[in-house]
């Protein structure tokens, strides 16, 4: 196994875990939605990296090329964008109502709004 | 035209769901969805029947075999939670006009039913596919409409409940992703049959495992097992009474399944179980969430988050069970898997209807309700036993095939835990039940109620704490849960029969 | 792999910056780099879509909203030891588990082997389409795309609930001032430019059995032109071209169209979306089916992101009336 050949994964687990990252530490509502689109994409990044065929070209059939790397993983992705997309916009939505309701976005304030509430 | 009946489970909900929206017409919408429920349990129906008599159906979209498109795939087990999913939606719509009417602004009632079709679609079209990926698309669909469904509820905290569900429910079905994606880097296939037969040959490298891994933790923060249920309480307690109903009897219901279709029909158990310390780990967790969230529920002073708390340590016993891994075991937590919905449908409907009257959640509204609104309180009450595990009760049949299990592999301290969990249930719904009936309303109750009453009501706050039963739309698909509990708690041929016929052809599929 | 590496110190950045409007910014460089990265990775119609989506939409929607809510984040964070566990325990299992992976573009990969040489072998002669991705996206795995479109309506919906009508209701803000109004140059310069931002955007829609592209591209460059327009023309301006309620109708008729070439497979006796029996010879009839849902699935993405780029505006409106 050439740990070389595997360079590109680490990579995109890096970038998982930033994004990751990003969710869980972050209070503010805005800046947890932005982290969890770095994750998607990132998975995203996984994904394609992985129907890549070394020297091939995209699967757009051609009589000039005979390799070309696999659709599939492309497909699922194009997929995957727009459940992202979806997700983040009722997210900012929900955001919004969120402002509206309590005057803050950020996590800490919100709770001890609700605390005080109970 | 029976041979395309599994595809129609989830398309006519579907495109249900844009036809609401040419309506317009609030009833009317509310009729038609209804109807479409209707159809969609009938079509299920027929489809357990097509099961029981001609084995596993196999539908090919789009008319491509199945590796190279997608298939739908109905065998037993499907077809039962096919059947729970749309009769609990059914129930629940029958009752839900009155309801909602009162606790969603007008505008917004056709938002209502139309993202109600699409989660009902999304949840059938997760139990009906046979394709990993496609999985993945209609959890998406079910999870953003039930987004929708909670942040409806008027109190500003469903906002904030349904908020942080999107942001954990992502989170899962980002990790489930990840696990899809890794399972087809080693096979290349995402047809979940293919990659039982393709998962043997790769089955030992550490890929998998991560595979496995991620899609677990993934599928248990969306069922809400013990340390991942943080989403769950607040986003029943706050969601529109009918949604927390609906949700409460399908949502974690799916995600169970889910996770028995992945783990047994594609990984094997001997992988999924045996290989790791999962089994002891899910075991371990399972308790812990009965114990914990039953705890937690006994201090609970909304009745809607003491139900929802209660609905974790359930899901601890089908964890229980399923963590066994063997045929008794995953029977039990098919069982009580239906079971459940049955209790928790009954009980949330129940609460639902007493909400419309009382328009307020916490207990001490509930003061003598048990006088005022007998038939609802009553309801509550027999769902309550049933929790308990009383015989002549649901409750009391799946919790036998529980402790039978357990005790098949000798395992009598768990015994002992999974009667102590029953006691601690004794202890919440008795203090529920004593507020009901044996204390009586104090004077004027009106002062958090008040925004929740409609006009009329308002104009004389006396006559809306009258002794007025809940009305006869909500109370009926209520009754007919309650009387569910106790028919199939005395008669259990037939969930047992269909229990133990996806629990074999479960194991008889696996490598 | 520069770009990967790139991708790294702009993830990093959106992690350090306290400024949410910076953020947004890199999030959308963030997207635009992997859009890259995709078409490094001969992904072409993923990098387009990822390009108007991730670096486009997403980001007007973040700046919509920031608009409301404000631009800097409380600098105290918490869960942040718990946070670093979780993910160092996670980061350290996906890392584990990429050392039995098949090495990267490798040919022999299984990925490479069962499914995949299919599609590349088979769909001229089934579906008749030299694209690939399109055959598989709208004929092969046609069902994940139906559910795409849904999933697309679902946030719609969910929007519209969440966030209300602004059809008629304020009226009264009808003129408000788009917020480029001043820009003259812009105005004359992107006048110049939205027909044929359209005419490209059908183009896209038409042209994507042949080249990268599709019905979920197309859709969301059309709504990029219309929203550019309001932006630069007032949203009030634009409401008077581009009618509510029947963007509504339209968004859910998309679905519709979509929905209705399955069923007329289902009334011919054919499985559900199987669009051989759109015409009497069954490559012609994948032709006609993958434009139709195509056409489906356009109209769809197009209606559903002015849909939500309106109520969010509408909101801004709102507030501004409020604060007057």
């Amino acid at each position: 196994m050439n740990i070389l050949e595997q360079y590109n994964y680490w990579v995109v687990v890096c970038l998982m875990m930033i994004g990751f990252f990003i969710v869980i530490s972050h209070g503010n509502l805005v800046k947890k939605l932005m982290g969890l689109s770095v994750f998607q994409t990132s998975v995203f990044i996984l994904y394609i990296s992985m129907g890549k065929v070394s020297g091939g070209t995209a699967p757009i059939l051609d009589q000039a090329y005979s390799v070309f790397s696999n659709p599939l993983p492309h497909v699922l992705i194009l997929t995957a964008i727009v459940v992202g997309i979806a997700t983040t916009a009722l997210g900012l939505a929900l955001v919004v109502r969120i402002n509206e309701e309590y005057g803050t976005i950020e996590e800490s304030e919100i709770q001890q709004k609700d605390d005080r509430e109970c | 035209m029976l041979n395309h009946f599994p595809i129609l489970q989830v398309i006519v909900p579907l495109l249900a769901a844009p036809i609401c929206l040419l309506l317009q017409q609030r009833r009317l919408v509310w009729i038609f969805t209804t109807l479409v429920s209707a159809i969609a349990l009938l079509i299920s129906f027929q489809l357990l029947y097509q099961v029981q008599t001609q084995g596993t159906l196999i539908y090919e979209l789009g008319g491509w075999q199945a590796p190279i498109g997608i298939e739908y795939r109905i065998d037993a087990l499907s077809a039962l939670l096919l059947v729970l999913v749309s009769a609990m939606s059914t129930v629940v719509l029958m009752g839900a006009h009155k309801s909602i009417e009162k606790e969603i602004p007008e505008d917004k009632q056709t938002f209502f039913y139309i993202a109600f079709l699409l989660c009902l679609a999304g949840s059938l079209g997760i139990i009906a596919t046979g394709d990993a990926f496609n999985v993945f698309v209609f959890l998406e669909i079910s999870s953003l409409s039930t987004y929708t469904l909670i942040a409806l509820g008027k109190d500003r905290r469903a906002l904030w409940a349904s908020y942080q569900y999107l942001i954990m429910g992502t989170i899962g079905a980002t990790f489930i992703l990840i696990g899809i994606g890794l399972m087809y880097m080693m096979t290349g296939t995402l047809n979940m049959h293919d990659l039982s037969q393709r998962l043997p040959e790769v089955v030992q490298t550490k890929t998998v495992f991560t595979a496995f891994a991620f899609f677990i933790v993934g599928v248990c923060l969306k069922l809400a097992l013990f340390p991942l249920h943080l989403w769950l309480p607040n986003a029943y307690a706050y969601a529109p009474s009918m949604v927390t109903a609906f949700l409460a009897a399908t949502a974690t219901k799916v995600a169970i399944y889910v996770l028995v279709r992945f783990t047994f029909t594609i990984f094997g158990v001997e992988f999924a179980l045996s290989f790791l310390p999962l089994s002891e780990l899910l075991m371990v967790l399972g308790l812990l969430g009965v114990f914990g969230a039953s705890i937690v529920a006994i201090l609970q002073t909304n009745v809607k988050r003491l139900f929802a708390y209660s609905s974790v340590a359930q899901i601890g016993y089908m964890i229980i069970g399923f963590s066994l891994g063997s045929q008794a075991g995953l029977k039990a937590a098919l069982l009580h898997l239906f079971n459940h919905a049955l209790m928790k449908g009954a009980i949330f409907m129940a609460i639902a209807g007493l909400v419309y009257r009382i328009g307020a959640t916490n207990l001490e509204h509930f003061k003598g309700v048990g006088q005022r609104m007998p038939l609802t309180a009553a309801a509550i009450v027999v769902g309550g036993l049933s929790l308990i595990g009383v015989p002549l009760t649901v409750g009391f049949v799946s919790k036998w095939y529980l402790i039978v299990a357990l005790l098949e592999q000798g395992l009598w301290p768990v015994v002992a835990l999974v009667l102590m969990g029953s006691l601690l249930a004794v202890i919440y719904v008795w203090k529920l039940v004593e507020i009901a009936y044996f204390q009586t309303p104090s004077g004027e109750l009106s002062p958090n109620g008040n925004e929740a009453l409609s006009p009329q009501d308002a104009l004389n706050p006396q006559d809306a704490f009258s002794q007025r039963e809940a009305p006869w739309i909500i109370l009926v698909p209520t009754w007919l849960l309650v009387v569910a509990n106790i028919y199939f708690g005395i008669d259990t041929d037939f969930t047992v029969n269909v229990a133990t016929q996806a629990v074999s052809s479960l194991f008889g599929e696996s490598p | 792999m520069v770009i990967l590496g790139f991708l790294v110190l702009t993830a990093i950045s959106i992690a350090l910056t306290k400024d949410l409007f910076a953020s947004v910014m890199l999030t959308g460089i963030y997207s635009l780099l992997s859009a890259s990265f995709f078409v490094v990775m001969d992904a072409v119609d993923v990098a387009f879509t990822e390009a108007s989506v991730g670096a486009g939409i997403s980001t007007i929607l973040m700046l919509s909203t920031l608009t409301l809510t404000g631009r800097y984040e409380n600098p105290a964070r918490h869960n942040t030891t718990l946070g670093l566990v979780v993910v160092v325990i996670t980061g350290a299992l996906l890392i584990f588990g990429t050392s039995d992976m098949p090495s990267f573009g490798d040919l022999l990969a299984p990925v490479q082997q069962h499914v995949g040489p299919y599609y590349l072998n088979q769909s001229y002669e089934d579906i008749g389409v030299p694209n690939v991705v399109t055959s598989v996206l709208a004929s092969y795995r046609g069902f994940d795309t139906f559910g795409e479109t849904v999933v697309i309506f679902t946030a719609g919906i969910g929007v519209l609930g969440l966030l209300g009508f602004t059809a008629n209701g304020n009226a009264q803000y009808e003129n408000t001032v788009a917020p480029m109004y001043q820009h003259k140059i812009l105005r004359i310069v992107s006048k110049v430019l939205i027909p044929p931002i359209l005419l490209f955007a059908l183009y896209v829609q038409f042209h994507g059995d042949y080249g990268p592209g599709g019905g979920f591209q197309a859709g969301v460059i059309f709504a990029a032109a219309i929203i550019l327009y309001a932006m630069l023309f007032g949203v009030g301006s634009a409401k008077k071209v581009i009618n509510q309620p029947l963007i509504q109708i339209l968004s859910a008729l998309g679905v519709l169209l979509y929905g209705s070439v399955g069923v007329v497979s289902l009334l011919n006796g054919k499985n559900f979306l199987d669009y051989s029996v759109l015409a009497s010879d069954s490559v012609a009839g994948q032709h006609y089916g993958i434009l139709l849902i195509e056409l489906g699935v356009g109209i769809t993405v197009t209606c559903v992101m002015i849909i939500i780029f309106f109520t969010f505006a509408g909101r801004i409106d709102k507030k501004h009336g409020v604060a007057q």
